[in-house]
């Protein structure tokens, strides 16, 4: 009762809220309308529903090779990003050390920089090292740039974390890496899992760097890059752009869930043995 | 003699010394973050590194020329194409990032002070729009303000207008409009984290002492949410100036930022010093915008007091 007082108490704030989620949702939400429109132009009115688009999807080959490419690359990134994610987190939260904050400062750094300097700076130095631009180029810079999230997410993980569970488990006489494998990761197997999916989100979305760091592949968003010349192309890349909305809906809520089950098993258990 | 029969205990006792080292915190702590912490000197500040290199060199054809000059920043000061670009790159950053601020902020109180138990689902509502594609976001603004887009459209449906307007897309007010939609979850969380520390208590202090709910608003909680504020105008200011995929979709002509302009020194016009030196540039001078914002905005919040 006092809950629902207080959420109309800002009467005027929660008309702005809601006004406001509008205006965040709404051009999002014309991707979907347009795609399943059976005019090639996306505006006003409707003409007829259609799923066309959609079917014309799966009969394009460039189409299914970007898409597995974006797999590739959205894998291996998500994976070695969230493996140093844990090692940093776990630093960051369990160990005191000098420097420790301006180390952490560097690694969320690639947050804030633009991503144009991020991009031209690691085509530079990989052309100087000889290396030629292919998907791995391109995992290496969305390493690069997933880090900061995974850190995000896998600190807010660990930081609830009891370590007496840990001692408890030392103290037993289990080995240190005994102790991480069947006390430690368990634990935060959520948030090592929410991480993978953040990450893997990043990179399936990315452009700016994929579009630098690669060679003749291309992933996703560079195909569709490639598409938006083309206004007849227009409702495919609708239909496509639908497709990965979902794909980042649906990875981002099963990562939130988890981050919240994390969130509860860190403390409720924490509290159980404490 | 004596000394070598000591010698044994002393290198016994060294390398017990080395162990207790190797087991202390500080070094188990640095041991396990080095892996990342090398990631990111080599990709990160190396490749940053060489672009500082690259702005002091020149190129010829296909050979980078190794001797020093400041040629190239002497082009990227002074070249008017160069110095409109970073101008107006400059203002379009620092009008997204007042606007995602401004409309930013009240979301974020109203989250946190009228959330209730909901405030992670607000947060988690707020937040879902920007895991889809930047591209497609950015692509879907490009449907609602084109010439056949969406809000000619149903403008000209309802009759307020009579043929589609060409004003809407390709200039930089689309770009701004656009980037302000595009970074509105950045600007939200961190003004929210600073509300969220807001002590309650202080502000019911002010309200019993006789401070109305805008006067208690305007000497406590908004002061003390400052550094949200700061940390806020600066993640969306920094990133937004050096966008790419935004003035290329929406911009136009008019609409042409300085990451464009870099973009071409390393593809079609190939002159990666000058593209560097326009790098380095921005990154400087975002870096001063960006300090003059915080000095500002804190010392808008000591005239508040």
């Amino acid at each position: 009762m006092t809950a629902m007082r207080r959420f109309f108490a800002g009467g005027w704030l929660t008309a702005y809220a809601f006004l406001y989620i509008v205006f965040l949702y709404l051009p999002v939400i014309f991707l979907p309308i347009f795609s399943i429109n059976t005019a090639p132009t996306p505006k006003f009115p409707l003409t007829g529903y259609t799923l066309k688009w959609y079917q014309d999807l799966p009969k394009t080959p460039a189409l299914l090779e970007a898409a597995w490419n974006s797999l590739i690359v959205g894998v291996s990134a998500s994976v070695l990003a969230t493996l140093l994610g844990i090692l940093a987190a776990r630093s960051i939260t369990r160990y005191r050390y000098p420097g420790r904050r301006t180390i952490n400062g560097l690694i969320m750094a690639p947050l804030v920089l633009p991503e144009i300097i991020l991009a031209i700076s690691m085509l530079l130095v990989m052309l100087q090292l000889g290396l030629s631009l292919s998907l791995f180029t391109v995992v290496l810079g969305h390493v690069l740039i997933c880090i900061p999230y995974s850190m995000t997410v896998l600190t807010a993980g660990f930081e609830g974390f009891d370590r007496s569970l840990e001692e408890a488990s030392a103290d037993l006489g289990e080995s240190a890496f005994g102790t991480f494998r069947r006390v430690t990761l368990p634990m935060v197997a959520p948030a090592i899992i929410s991480s993978l999916l953040v990450c893997f989100t990043i990179s399936l979305d990315e452009f700016v760097i994929a579009f630098f760091l690669t060679g003749t592949e291309t992933t996703l968003p560079i195909y569709i890059w490639g598409q938006l010349r083309f206004a007849a192309k227009l409702p495919g890349v609708l239909a496509l752009g639908t497709l990965l909305l979902l794909a980042s809906f649906v990875l981002m809520t099963v990562a939130e869930v988890l981050r919240r089950r994390a969130a509860r098993r860190t403390q409720n258990e924490g509290g159980l043995y404490a | 003699m004596t000394a070598a029969a000591e010698g044994v205990p002393a290198r016994r006792m060294t390398r017990a010394r080395r162990n207790a080292l190797l087991q202390s915190e500080p070094v188990q702590g640095f041991a396990l973050i080095s892996p990342t912490f090398l990631y990111a000197l080599i990709l990160l500040v190396l490749p940053i590194l060489v672009v500082f290199a690259h702005s002091f060199w020149t190129q010829d054809y296909l050979t980078i020329d190794h001797t020093f000059t400041l040629e190239n920043y002497r082009i990227a000061l002074t070249e008017p194409i160069y110095r409109d670009l970073l101008w107006r790159s400059l203002y379009i950053s620092l009008t997204v990032s007042f606007f995602t601020v401004i409309l930013a902020y009240p979301i974020a109180y109203f989250i946190s002070f009228h959330g209730g138990r909901h405030k992670s689902l607000w947060l988690f509502l707020i937040t879902i729009p920007f895991w889809t594609s930047y591209l497609l976001r950015v692509m879907s603004w490009k449907v609602i303000l084109g010439y056949n887009g969406v809000l000619n459209s149903g403008l000209m449906g309802l009759g307020i207008i009579d043929e589609p307007s060409t004003a809407l897309l390709y200039n930089s007010s689309a770009v701004i409009i656009t980037l302000t939609h595009a970074w509105a979850a950045f600007a939200i969380l961190p003004i929210f984290v600073s509300l969220e520390k807001v002590d309650r208590t202080l502000v019911e202090a002010a309200t019993d002492l006789g401070d109305g709910p805008l006067r208690s608003f305007l000497r406590v909680t908004l002061p003390l949410s400052v550094p949200g504020v700061i940390s806020a105008a600066l993640i969306v200011m920094i990133p937004t100036v050096g966008d790419y995929v935004t003035p290329k979709l929406v911009g136009g002509k008019d609409g042409v930022m300085i990451a464009n302009a870099i973009q071409a020194q390393f593809g079609k016009a190939s002159n990666w010093p000058l593209g560097a030196a326009l790098s380095v540039t921005t990154m400087l001078v975002v870096s001063l915008m960006a300090g003059a914002t915080v000095l500002i905005i804190r010392a808008l919040q000591r005239l508040a007091r």
